[in-house]
């Protein structure tokens, strides 16, 4: 009885797709609709609990962080600093709130895969202070992190200049299959590595790495307004004189934004 | 003669000029300034981030720390020694409490959430105005909230009910230009959760009457209403682009 008096009440969706709502903000009424990450139900009302982009799934209302630290979450690779070297582990700075444990086991190497564990002074591989490109292989409950350099292009990072971008803009840094990386890589001939937690390592010579530095910064501060890919490949193209040959580019943005979505 | 017009020459319900921004200290994780008439608070949020001393993690939940201060030469009076004093720190822990309610510090246990308000000038209403800065820059900084609070504060000057009191109505028998009838001045900081109307603050100064006392925290509450409105509006503006 009292579902069928319930459905009898209609449900209104107050927000539309890709609003920007804020916590408290009220984004439906009624039981039509499903709260997931960044919401909460009460009562009837489903309200936003995290500053963020309106995403919509069907019955499912769902906000896309814009703001705050860098959550772990596990497969993402990252970059990380080593804060402390232990008797078996690493312990490393992930740009979030908690510290994450390397485990010596869970180097890999020119040995391959198996070779290690290592014995004896573990500043030999990893020494405090350097940085690391590596994966999280597990975030438990309290908010413990495990990580992995037994991977393909997983490894330590020489030299090179460490840049720290928002991490909510790091999917547009990298773009649509790596283009818009890609895109600075082959205009400025740089080594470049994205970590998920918004750290950036690049490597290039000295007039082109300022070139690089500025496009990072363009895209973390227009990656909002449409067009994106080809005001950046203006940028390059005039800052570096080169002309960029891109086979995937001006794809239509609103793939872009889904594929941003997704991730 | 009872208090009919206001030294300033606003309504008795009215607040003084409110502006709020978002956004507005480039290194802290979410910031926030909302200004008052001439009372203005700028908050930072920084975290939430690893907490130490150790001891004082707690592994259920996080923790929020807030921060009051007063700049030196904010206030009406003579220099404020700058740093902590027993008044900062009340205000600083009931403040603190105040948000504690809406902010969800489950989702981040061991660590650590810092809220600094800093007041380049304070005209009375500080604790409201860094309540209200404060919760725009943890919305800012993208911590999970359940809500966003909203505070004004309301009181008795010379046996009438009124908004937002400023420093000279605080003083009232000091600055009043007619006969005053009644010494007592009190003052009432209100914190509401605009969604559930909670009240999360409520503290009173001075001398007032039980039917005073209904009348002043039912106008502050309605006033919060409005106060959350443009505490939203500031944060939608930073993304007014999108």
């Amino acid at each position: 009885m009292e579902n069928k008096e319930n459905k009898q009440q209609e449900s209104k969706l107050l927000v539309k797709d890709r609003d920007v709502v804020v916590p408290g903000q009220v984004l439906a009424e009624g039981f039509d609709f499903l709260p997931s990450y960044g919401t909460y139900r009460t009562n009837d009302k489903i309200l936003a609990n995290k500053l963020g982009l309106i995403h919509l799934e069907g019955k499912v209302i769902k906000t896309i962080p814009m703001a705050g630290r860098y959550h772990p979450k596990k497969y993402d690779v990252i970059i990380a600093k080593v804060i402390d070297v232990g008797m078996n582990a690493w312990r490393l700075n992930i740009n979030s709130a908690y510290n994450a444990m390397l485990s010596s086991k869970e180097v890999g190497g020119s040995g391959g895969y198996g070779s290690y564990p290592q014995k004896g002074n573990l500043s030999k591989i990893y020494k405090i202070g350097d940085y690391v490109f590596c994966k999280i292989t597990k975030v438990s409950g309290q908010n413990l992190v495990d990580l992995s350099t037994n991977g393909p292009g997983l490894r330590k990072l020489y030299n090179g200049r460490i840049i720290h971008v928002n991490t909510h803009k790091v999917p547009r840094i990298i773009g649509k299959k790596g283009s818009m990386v890609n895109m600075i890589k082959q205009a400025t001939d740089a080594k470049m590595v994205v970590g998920q937690n918004g750290i950036v390592w690049l490597q290039c010579e000295p007039k082109l790495e300022s070139i690089a530095v500025r496009a990072i910064k363009k895209i973390e501060e227009e990656s909002h307004i449409p067009g994106l890919t080809n005001r950046i490949k203006e940028f390059l193209e005039k800052e570096t004189g080169k002309k960029l040959d891109i086979t995937e580019k001006n794809d239509k943005e609103d793939n872009e934004v889904k594929n941003d979505i997704q991730k | 003669m009872t208090y009919k017009n206001r030294l300033d020459g606003r309504k008795m319900n009215e607040t003084r000029e409110i502006t709020a921004k978002a956004g507005v200290i480039k290194k802290a994780d979410g910031s926030a300034f909302f200004k008052i008439g001439k009372t203005w608070a700028y908050a930072a949020v920084y975290g939430p981030r690893d907490f130490h001393p150790r001891f004082m993690q707690d592994p259920t939940k996080g923790v929020l720390r807030f921060t009051y201060a007063m700049m030196p030469f904010s206030g009406m009076g003579e220099r404020v020694r700058p740093g902590p004093n027993r008044r900062a720190k009340e205000i600083g822990m009931v403040s603190g409490n105040a948000l504690r309610k809406v902010v969800n510090l489950e989702d981040y246990p061991n660590a650590v959430v810092d809220v600094v308000v800093e007041l380049p000038q304070a005209d009375a209403g500080s604790r409201c105005a860094g309540i209200c800065a404060a919760s725009i820059a943890l919305a800012d900084a993208g911590i999970s909230m359940t809500d966003m609070v909203a505070a004004v504060a309301s009181g008795v000057v010379d046996d009438t009910v009124c908004l937002d009191l400023d420093y000279e109505e605080e003083h009232y028998p000091e600055f009043a230009k007619e006969k005053v009838d009644s010494e007592d001045v009190a003052d009432i900081p209100v914190a509401i959760i605009p969604s559930t109307g909670e009240v999360t603050l409520l503290q009173m100064d001075g001398i007032m009457k039980k039917e005073q006392l209904i009348d002043a925290i039912e106008l502050a509450k309605k006033k919060c209403d409005e106060i959350a409105i443009i505490q939203r509006a500031a944060i939608h503006d930073k993304y007014k682009g999108n």
